[in-house]
């Protein structure tokens, strides 16, 4: 059984027939052609996959794709503005929080909902926003100093 | 103390710069990573992320027994296998075998042949989509008649590899000492647990030979094994790198053998096919670091100077040899630390058990025997009511001491820097007496049962580490002679300034620094310089990207071929070559200039004696670790640490503390959490929920201080940074738990069940030792 949806991902509308247990993240990767969101571990543990469902991060290789019918998904290709990159995304890029990079979309879609939730982090608020996010290369160092510069930058500029 | 600022010993090489001591981070230095934007945006393409239009989905059927005789694969006739492909040995054109160091390891098991570890590969699927391939994988049904399997390494007489290193009159010196401290410590696998998994896309071509594009370290070590495997020539068989996400060595060995599967199935299907490793796939059949049983006999005087080393080093090299021989002779020459004895025996062998092989992992051998030597170093200063900082100052190399294959440390030696720098950002001192005093107080105030520690107040329990490495800049002995890497750099036609090597990129910063090295050899901005996409059918073998040689050997040989390249085009237009390039490119058209490595002056290896300069250079490495113990559950929390690494010349702070951090708390985890279990030879923790790596919650605040002494053999006196700070966090942090508690674990990882059993001194279930096999039930 199939069924006609429409998914809204990055204010783009799209159409897709699925069927009933496809996931959010071979739907994104697939059907869609978004790759940015990864597929680390297909179990929740790693967070590679994460992506916005109304403003909330959710792992999208546990989130059935027709439960995100009628929701506004961002993935890690609907934050950049054209060709400038997010604050979160020109921070990550300046204080070394991308090695591989792997874990990166998953790692900027934690950090987009920590910081509209929480515009003014302490390090262990920013520890525990991107706790459901591992990354293998970077000891997490430079990743905090990214989220609490780009706090800083989006703060000067509200 | 050497000063760093000079170079100790001119070794014909071009002069080097005065050194600095860079404090902390050096935030926005260097240029910016040169594929971060598009790994930030999305752009970026790892393989699983590459569209291969009509590509097949492909699979592995595995052994699930440790060790067996492979009688049949029953397919199911109730299957439709019109639609499928289905690979077994005797479908391989070439060799069955994986081309590495030993030719040991088969592509698949043959029928009649022997298994010899859980999750060995026996046959491949492929069906034009997963539905079909899972169906297909039910279906498959491999039969096996069991045989008996080993799993302890001390039990197995099958050996890959044995070292043996002497000097002077161990036994005299021993009967000479004022103090003869003996310890055992073991330690277990650990994953590396890049978070991209495994992956390869091969593509069949018209002229019979194969395409593969993965997720890889070493292009030309994938390129050597198609060739053998299929009987390809240089030009069929083609090797493209695609996006990686992380390798840590996890990708170095073992992606030669998921290509050949890819590419035997794709061969025979007539059609590309994806072989995309989901995390279980991964964790259960990919390599792991060695576990390894080292044990120290030590003869020391009052006053802590090493006299006598007696040790012996026992790595489990799994199934197969892979690695394992280079593994073990990194690991013999470091078994003693970066510690001047004049008389040593050291002893080392690496044994093959029935459980899947082990292989590369960052630090490649180096990490286990510096866990035990530098336990044993910190026991020992304890023994002498000395602090552990004052035994290292004591007995650490210093320029003009002789390592134990006869190596004389001429250049490059750094150890009392980083370990003062070490100790005073990490207040080693100040925290140690601090430290000290409370554990007085609090064993004074009474004790609970079960934990002798704990009182009423005080649940936690606060202590420092400190511990101190060495670590061989590149590869082993006469590795590079051998190797003899090239790389190239290509003025074309179009003036364009393009780099060809085939060192990857894995997130360590390949791409942004070696456009930077040939940008400042040629005085052109970074961004006039390109670099080749890692393909084999464009780049040359400048050797794997590996044993952190990538900045050092590579990136020496790419400044030589920059001034090279601007010699000749300064010879002919007479300008600067900046200013006058591109206008030779129109002139004259392109220009290739090859550099092969040449070995470094002064430097020589002996293999059949084992004798001579094991590495051209060292890397230094001090850390300091503070830990919190909750003496009722066993849990620590590694607070803070302080790493000082000698790298010699930085290149990049931003990339090299990014090396440090990163490598800094692969040692945490490998120190507190990270352990494989194995029931009957097989993983059983093989998923991310079972086998943990710390999150941003678990990490600690890491402090990074770089401290530069310059490598005079290399142009720009840059020696490794990548494995060098996988050696010290793991023996500080016990040496922390220790000091919080008094309690030595001498295994690792040192695990709440670990820490309780050894401050009660019984445990409710004793531990399995780290690496060993509980018997089936």
């Amino acid at each position: 059984m199939r069924y006609l949806v429409t998914l809204q991902v990055n204010r783009t509308s799209y159409p897709v027939e699925l069927e009933v247990g496809r996931t959010l993240l071979s739907v994104l990767r697939g059907e869609l052609g978004l790759t940015g969101s990864k597929e680390g571990c297909d179990d929740s543990e790693c967070g590679a996959c994460m992506v916005l469902i109304d403003g909330r991060p959710v792992n999208s290789c546990s989130y059935l794709a027709l439960q995100a019918a009628g929701r506004q998904i961002t993935t890690v290709e609907g934050l950049a503005s054209g060709t400038k990159l997010h604050p979160l995304q020109q921070a990550f890029l300046e204080h070394g929080a991308v090695q591989c990079g792997f874990c990166t979309p998953g790692m900027l879609i934690s950090a987009t909902a920590l910081l509209a939730a929480n515009p003014d982090p302490t390090e262990d608020e920013i520890r525990a926003g991107l706790s459901g996010n591992l990354c293998r290369c970077t000891g997490y160092v430079g990743i905090v100093a990214a989220v609490r510069s780009a706090a800083a930058e989006l703060a000067n500029a509200d | 103390m050497p000063d760093l600022t000079t170079r100790t010993e001119p070794l014909g090489a071009v002069v080097v710069e005065p050194g600095t001591i860079t404090p902390g981070r050096a935030r926005g230095a260097g240029p910016l990573r040169r594929e971060g934007p598009a790994k930030l945006t999305g752009d970026a393409k790892y393989a699983d992320d590459l569209v291969s239009p009509g590509a097949w989905y492909g699979g592995t059927i595995r052994s699930t027994d440790a060790h067996a005789r492979f009688i049949a694969l029953d397919l199911d006739p109730a299957f439709d296998w019109s639609s499928v492909v289905v690979v077994t040995a005797s479908d391989i054109p070439g060799d069955n075998i994986v081309s590495s160091i030993k030719s040991d390891q088969p592509i698949l098991v043959p029928l009649g042949g022997e298994i010899q570890h859980h999750a060995e590969p026996l046959a491949l699927l492929a069906a034009p989509d997963r539905a079909t391939l899972r169906a297909a994988r039910h279906a498959a049904h491999p039969r096996t008649e069991k045989l008996p399997a080993i799993f302890d390494s001390l039990a197995s007489d099958h050996l890959f590899a044995t070292y043996e290193l002497a000097a002077g009159d161990p036994e005299a010196a021993f009967a000479a000492a004022d103090l003869v401290v003996e310890g055992e410590y073991r330690v277990g696998h650990q994953e590396q647990l890049y978070i991209e998994n495994n992956a390869m896309i091969a593509v069949p071509q018209e002229d019979g030979g194969v395409t593969v594009t993965g997720s890889l370290q070493c292009p030309y070590y994938v390129h050597a094994a198609l060739k053998r495997g299929l009987g390809l020539n240089d030009q069929q068989a083609r090797v493209v790198q695609a996006e990686t996400g992380g390798g840590f060595g996890g990708k170095e060995e073992y992606p030669s053998m998921i290509a050949l599967h890819a590419a035997l199935l794709a061969g025979k299907a007539g059609q590309p096919v994806r072989m995309i490793y989901d995390r279980h796939e991964d964790l259960a059949a990919t390599t792991k670091r060695h576990p390894a049983i080292v044990r120290h006999r030590t003869g020391v005087t009052h006053d802590g100077r090493l006299i006598a080393q007696d040790i012996e080093v026992v790595m489990d090299g799994g199934a197969y040899a892979t690695l394992t021989p280079v593994v073990l002779s990194r690991g013999a020459i470091h078994a003693g630390g970066p510690y001047r004895c004049p008389n040593v025996r050291i002893r080392a062998r690496a044994a093959r058990t029935n459980t899947p092989p082990n292989g590369a992992f960052r630090g490649f051998g180096a990490p286990q025997v510096q866990f035990a030597a530098e336990t044993q170093l910190n026991r020992i200063a304890e023994m002498l009511g000395m602090s552990p900082l004052e035994i290292r100052r004591r007995n650490v190399y210093k320029i003009g001491d002789t390592t134990p294959t006869g190596q004389v440390l001429r250049d490059s030696v750094a150890g009392e820097e980083v370990l003062e720098r070490a100790a005073e950002a990490g207040e080693f001192e100040r925290l140690r007496a601090r430290h000290h005093s409370a554990r007085q107080r609090r064993e004074g105030s009474g004790t609970v049962p079960g934990s002798p520690l704990r009182t009423g107040r005080d649940r936690f329990a606060s202590g420092v580490g400190l511990a101190l490495a060495w670590h061989g800049a590149g590869f082993t002995g006469s590795g590079e002679v051998k190797l003899a890497s090239v790389v190239s750099i290509e003025l074309t036609a179009e003036g364009q300034i393009r780099i060809l090597t085939a060192s990857t990129e894995m997130g360590q910063g390949t791409k942004t620094i070696f456009p930077q090295l040939v940008a400042e050899a040629l005085d052109v901005p970074i961004d006039a310089v390109e670099l080749a996409p890692q393909d084999t059918a464009f780049v040359p073998d400048s050797g794997p990207t590996v044993a952190s040689r990538t900045a050092m050997v590579v990136g020496g040989l790419l400044i030589k071929a920059a001034r090279r390249l601007r010699g000749e085009v300064e010879a002919s237009t007479g300008g600067a070559f900046a200013a006058t390039y591109r206008e030779f490119a129109r002139s004259h058209g392109p220009l290739r200039i090859d550099q092969r490595f040449e070995p470094y002056p002064g430097v020589g290896f002996d293999d059949a004696t084992y004798r001579g300069d094991a590495y051209p250079a060292f890397g230094w490495a001090a850390c300091v670790a503070q830990v919190d113990v909750d003496l009722d559950t066993g849990e620590v929390h590694v607070r803070d640490v302080v790493a000082a690494d000698d790298i010699g010349r930085v290149i990049h702070p931003v990339l090299a503390e990014g090396q440090v951090e990163g490598g800094t708390l692969q040692a945490v985890g490998y120190a507190t959490i990270e352990e494989i279990k194995l029931r009957d030879g097989r993983y059983l923790n093989d998923r991310l929920a079972t086998y943990i790596i710390p999150t941003a919650l678990d990490a600690p605040r890491i402090t990074t201080i770089l401290v530069e002494a310059p490598f005079s053999g290399a142009p720009h006196g840059a020696k490794g940074a990548g494995e060098l700070p996988m050696d010290v966090g793991a023996p500080a942090v016990v040496a922390a738990i220790a000091d919080a508690t008094g309690a030595w674990i001498g295994d690792l990882p040192a695990s709440p069940e670990r820490i309780l059993a050894a401050l009660s001194g019984v445990a409710a279930v004793a531990p399995l030792p780290p690496g060993a096999s509980e018997p089936a039930t």
